[in-house]
């Protein structure tokens, strides 16, 4: 990337992008290819929350987490016959290879946008009006960029909790993507995917996690039938949940942290790490938004069903509009707005946005749950598949969860997909396929899915709700 | 929340009943003060009622085309404050509305749906084609037809092509494929009927709605095609003033229509010179004019044809007064405008009055007494007057005299064939109470006034 000179950067483009990450370079790519000239500017590395400090790395570790767990696993008396002798892992390796694929994926971001010919401002952006961005670059004099249209592509970040602010053993979930070293206790603030995910990874490095959750289940974003196999599993992984707690902060000495019950009742802690993970939040600070009057809705960038703002010709996609702040979100607007500049037309109307917990088991959410779908008022027959009744999940020994399929009763219709169990997140692509392609129950009973799959689960979940299901 | 009730008001002419002839609002629109809600027509004229209040309308008080006594309600409207009314009072029926001459149905219920039609019992279709003709009704309200706009604007025309299925919110079912296709082409997916499973819209359902909203400059030849369409409009209104008229006139009076060749030479040569004359300052003269002049100086000696016939009281009523109604075609149909006195004028003052009511009928502007109380009528259809027509009798008037298109014509004078102006008039008597004789005889008035025109102005 150092082939792209900051003062290569024209006076006035087009199309200028703020935010290199999922949202703002594909955004960039999509443009470039349909003639708008282009330009991006990102202050960190290339590929932003997702590609640096969020999904990608996140599934690194959890990855390398998991193997190590599982030669764990057979370093006792394994069912399969494998016999491992005590294993064990040097973190600062995980971290490099963590680090390893992370350049390779943003430097492959980099040549993309250079092939496609963006322009690309290494810098950190702060905005003079609509049409005018004022960009502080790295050892450069500052730069004036002018452009017709203005996207703002410039993502979230980790919420801080004013009892227990950043800093020393207070992390988020950047820090916990590189650690040096491995602590012995960390306490996981917040029982939601992140914490969950991350929770996860580092008990099965061998760190006994304890998770403050103030309500009183984990993944309360979920109904509870779909996290209930999480809990168990989290349970049987050796994960403490302290459900219905909330933080009050560090103890005296700083070792521990303070929380309270239900009751009122206070208890300590102990904790060499603490991981903060209680949500995200637009990063609308540091970069003069309020010098534009775009309209908001909390914290978010108000955008209507084109990500315009309301104010002309200025854009926004990905996390700084707010929920699902989604890499595949942002992907998807920025695709589209790239478009409606090229002067097509285009909504953003998917049928789904498909969500994915990489806790372990996986959780799938793509389309309507059952309260949800009895919430907009559809009357709704919901059918449930247990991977207990499936061959293959007994092959990779993980009959935990299920696949449940929501219909209309009326048309049989399907409205929402949702899956937990090892391996799940895959089957996202079908879901959102059936919930896009506007599949009924007949269109996925119909067809063959290859055996053995989790994916027959699919099938049968359809099946069931038709009222013949096959293995059950 | 009160409840302003509007009743339909003394116009002011003295009289009892009037025809609703289109509503401006429907129920649930939002009215402004001074907003037009309903036009009303009287014997003749329109008149526009304006509302006084601001509010949302609840009821209407009857259909197009009902006939409504004065003081019965119109229009009920939900305002701010006390209202008129006390809340829940039974809509007042108007009393007299019963007293439609021309048999519509009178809606015992308040018009509640705005696309109520208004003749309830009009027949579904004429008969004249199988079953399966599509009827298209045409919209017998602005309030029906207003209702009806929203669907036909936002689908450019392809109506047929709404699925009506879809329920108001719900978002159409469609690929992503199919999705951005309609995009490209510019088509709401949402007035796209979409039929696969549980509506799906395809891309074979683009294609349709993009064929039948191009069909007619792009399909099969039209020239010679087969059609099955229909259209009823309803005869309300002025139209149906008109039918009833002619239908009174034809059903009582035997008429007898008498033709008689004019040579307009002379006639012409002095309007010529009078217009270069007078034009600039008095105003053109037309032929009418001059005719009305004639017929006024005819009538002096044939005062039987300037009368009204009460048949049902046995009297003709013979008048000093020649109030001459003047046929005009305007863009709503046939209106008489009448020139009153036209004894006491000079052909331009004549003139200047049929110009002026002319235009007041056209602009829905003429008053109820400008509209009748004619006792003798001309009828001219100008460029259009043809050779012969037979001109139906202004009822109870009991005559009238057609004028039919002038045109150069070879004529023998003196054992010699000259090029003279020659105009034809056609005129319907009512024989009952007009003879024959006398009925040529005063046409023969007319002729020699006009075929020595000088006789016009000296006497």
């Amino acid at each position: 990337m150092s082939s792209i000179q900051a003062n290569a950067a024209p006076d006035h483009t087009r199309l200028l992008i703020i935010g290199g990450g999922p949202g703002g370079y594909v955004a960039a790519i999509r443009a470039a290819q349909l003639g708008v000239q282009t330009t991006l500017i990102e202050g960190a590395s290339l590929g932003g929350t997702c590609l640096n400090i969020g999904c990608i790395p996140s599934k690194a570790l959890i990855h390398a987490a998991e193997e190590f767990e599982k030669s764990r696993h057979y370093a006792g008396t394994s069912p399969l016959g494998i016999k491992v002798e005590s294993p064990s892992i040097d973190i600062l390796k995980t971290v490099q290879w963590k680090d390893g694929i992370v350049g390779r994926l943003t430097g492959g971001v980099g040549a993309l946008l250079k092939k496609h010919g963006v322009t690309v401002v290494r810098g950190w952006a702060s905005i003079v009006d609509g049409k005018t961005v004022a960009v502080d670059v790295e050892g450069g004099p500052p730069l004036r960029i002018t452009c017709e249209h203005l996207l703002l592509a410039i993502g979230s970040q980790a919420t801080a909790l004013p009892s227990l602010p950043f800093g020393g053993k207070v992390i988020s979930a950047t820090e916990a993507l590189s650690p040096t070293e491995l602590p012995e206790r960390m306490v996981v603030v917040g029982g939601g995917y992140i914490g969950l995910e991350l929770g996860t990874a580092y008990r099965k490095l061998g760190v006994d996690v304890t998770v403050v959750e103030a309500q009183d289940r984990v993944l309360p974003a979920y109904d509870a039938e779909l996290t209930k196999p999480v809990d168990t599993a989290l349970r049987k992984l050796g994960v403490k949940l302290m459900l219905s707690h909330s933080v009050q902060g560090l103890s005296a000495g700083g070792n521990a942290v303070r929380v309270r019950d239900a009751d009122g009742a206070e208890s300590e802690i102990a904790a060499d790490r603490i991981l903060v993970a209680v949500g995200r939040r637009p990063r609308t600070e540091g970069w003069k938004l309020d010098t534009i009057p775009v309209d908001m809705v909390g914290r978010a960038v108000k955008i209507d069903d084109q990500c315009r703002t309301s104010m002309s010709n200025v854009w926004a996609i990905g996390d700084i509009t707010g929920e699902p702040m989604l890499a595949h979100r942002a992907m998807a607007q920025g695709e589209m707005v790239a478009e409606l500049i090229a002067g097509k037309t285009r909504h953003f109307v998917p049928a789904a946005i498909p969500a994915v917990c990489f806790t372990d088991p996986e959780v799938v959410v793509v389309g309507k749950t059952p309260p949800e779908a009895r919430q907009a008022g559809l009357d709704c027959v919901t059918a449930l598949f247990p991977f207990a009744a499936n061959g293959r999940a007994m092959t990779i020994e993980s009959t935990d969860g299920f696949v449940r399929v929501v219909a209309r009763r009326d048309n049989h219709l399907i409205v929402g997909w949702q899956a937990v169990g090892k391996g799940v997140s895959e089957l996202s692509t079908a879901f959102s396929q059936s919930l896009e392609m506007g599949a009924r129950l007949e269109d996925i009973a119909g067809t063959i899915h290859a055996h053995p799959t989790l994916g027959e689960a699919v099938q049968e979940a359809a099946l069931r709700a038709l009222g013949h299901a096959l293995h059950i | 929340m009160g409840i302003h009730v509007i009743k339909m008001p003394d116009i002011g002419e003295g009289i009892a009943e009037v025809e609703l002839a289109a509503w401006h609002v429907k129920v649930g629109d939002v009215v402004s003060e001074d907003q037009i809600l309903a036009d009303v027509m009287t014997d003749k004229a329109t008149v526009e009622i304006p509302s006084p209040v601001v509010g949302k309308v609840l009821a209407l008080g009857g259909v197009v085309g009902e006939v409504m006594a004065v003081g019965g309600e119109l229009i009920r409207i939900e305002v701010e404050g006390a209202g008129n009314v006390k809340e829940g009072a039974a809509p007042a029926k108007p009393a007299a509305a019963a007293a439609n001459t021309a048999g519509t149905a009178v809606g015992p219920d308040m018009a509640t749906a705005s696309g109520q039609s208004a003749p309830a019992d009009i027949p579904k279709t004429m008969g004249v084609e199988p079953a399966q003709a599509e009827t298209k009704k045409a919209p017998t309200s602005p309030a029906a037809a207003a209702a009806a706009k929203p669907a036909a604007k936002s689908t450019s025309g392809a109506v047929r092509n709404t699925s009506a299925a879809r329920p108001e919110g719900e978002r159409a079912l469609a690929s992503p494929a199919v999705r951005q296709r309609a995009w490209d082409l510019g088509i709401d997916i949402q007035f796209v009927h979409g039929t696969g499973p549980a509506g799906r819209v395809t891309y074979d359902d683009i294609d349709a709605f993009l064929a039948g909203k191009n069909a007619p400059p792009t399909g099969t030849d039209t020239r010679y095609a087969t059609r099955a369409d229909e259209e009823q409009v309803p005869v309300i209104g002025l139209r149906r003033k008109i039918a009833q008229k002619m239908q009174e006139a034809k059903r009582r009076i035997p008429h007898f229509t008498y033709v008689e060749e004019i040579d307009v030479t002379e006639l012409e040569s002095l309007r010529a010179q009078l217009n270069s004359q007078w034009g600039k300052e008095r105003g053109k003269l037309t032929v009418l004019p001059l005719l009305v002049r004639a017929v006024v100086v005819a009538l002096r000696d044939f005062p039987q044809i300037n009368a009204r016939y009460d048949d049902e009281a046995g009297v003709v009523t013979r008048y000093g007064a020649v109030h001459v109604g003047i046929a005009t075609q305007t863009g709503s149909g046939l209106m008489v405008p009448v020139v009153r006195n036209a004894e006491s004028r000079d052909p331009w003052g004549n003139a200047a009055e049929i110009a002026r009511l002319a235009d007041a009928a056209r602009t829905g502007k003429a008053g109820r007494d400008e509209l009748s109380g004619s006792t003798i009528t001309i009828t001219s259809l100008g460029a259009l007057g043809g050779i012969v027509s037979t001109p139906v009798i202004n009822h109870p008037e009991v005559g009238i005299v057609g004028v039919n298109r002038m045109v150069e014509r070879p004529a023998v004078r003196d054992g010699a064939i000259v090029i003279r102006k020659m105009m034809n008039l056609s005129s319907s008597f009512d024989h009952r109470v007009v003879d024959g004789a006398d009925a040529a005889e005063f046409i023969q008035s007319i002729r020699a006034l006009l075929e020595h025109p000088a006789l016009l102005f000296v006497e």
